[in-house]
């Protein structure tokens, strides 16, 4: 185990997945892919929390992070279903097919 | 072994993003993941790195997974315009560039390690202690909120809506 390396490494590889999970949500226009790209966000996210909580020594990062995981599983179960039930109406996941609440 | 993980972190985390299927991008999603696991293990988060592997590769990928195959996608090409994905690359690398340069302004001499000597930190114990005294309340709400994630979830996927 390397415990030299500083947390700011921990804290550039976290915004760099944050990026690329922001570029993902943007750019893609499949339902499915932008949902993961959300979920490489929280993880982004929660690389973060856990480095500052092995730095402060407070174990509320921790929990945090557990929270999130949560988040993200009901998330999961949520979002997929509309997706599913956005499938079965349009027959696409397309989001740009997608302007129901466009006025 | 950061640099290791670290840049299989990124690789999945790319491959995610640009993958033409989304199979493959699941797939990918499942290496990101498992990289950032060995990377909370090596920050001595061991009950949270099992989660991980357990939560988001076991549960959530798999779900994401039998959606993929239930709904037999097919990617629509050449829709966006050229210049529109390109200003939303580079806004992203400008995205990138802000807060990567914000992460790497800290100091970590300023702030040193306190964890170093803690009996139980990050271990099942450890992180059940903390959950179930200070953050009992938060605790509670995730259950409410389980649970009514579990009832949109049933209610979004009735053969009507």
């Amino acid at each position: 185990m390397d415990i030299a390396v500083p947390i700011n490494y921990y804290l550039i590889l976290s915004a760099v997945l944050f990026a690329i999970g922001a570029i993902g949500v943007v750019t893609r226009r499949n339902a499915i892919v932008i949902y993961m790209s959300i979920e490489v966000m929280l993880n982004a996210v929660n690389l973060t929390f856990i480095a500052f909580a092995r730095q402060l020594g407070d174990m509320g990062g921790h929990v945090f992070t557990f929270m999130i995981m949560a988040v993200a599983a009901a998330e999961a179960a949520v979002g997929l279903a509309i997706i599913i039930a956005l499938f079965r109406n349009k027959r696409s996941v397309d989001v740009d097919e997608v302007n129901l609440l466009k006025g | 072994m950061f640099y290791l993980f670290g840049f299989g972190a990124v690789f999945g985390a790319v491959a995610t993003v640009t993958s033409r299927k989304p199979v493959m991008s699941a797939l990918f999603l499942i290496v990101n993941m498992l990289c950032l696991a060995a990377l909370y293990a090596q920050l001595e988060a061991h009950l949270i790195a099992v989660l991980q592997v357990v939560v988001y590769a076991g549960a959530i990928v798999v779900l994401a997974l039998f959606v993929i195959m239930l709904l037999n996608l097919q990617e629509k090409q050449g829709l966006v315009r050229r210049h529109k994905i390109a200003l939303q690359i580079i806004g992203g690398v400008i995205v990138a560039i802000i807060v990567t340069s914000l992460a790497g302004s800290v100091d970590p001499s300023a702030i040193p390690i306190s964890a170093e000597g803690m009996e139980e930190f990050g271990t099942v114990a450890g992180v059940a202690k903390v959950l179930f005294t200070r953050y009992i309340l938060p605790f509670e709400i995730a259950s409410v909120l389980l649970l009514a994630a579990i009832v949109g979830a049933v209610i979004l996927s009735r053969s009507k809506v």
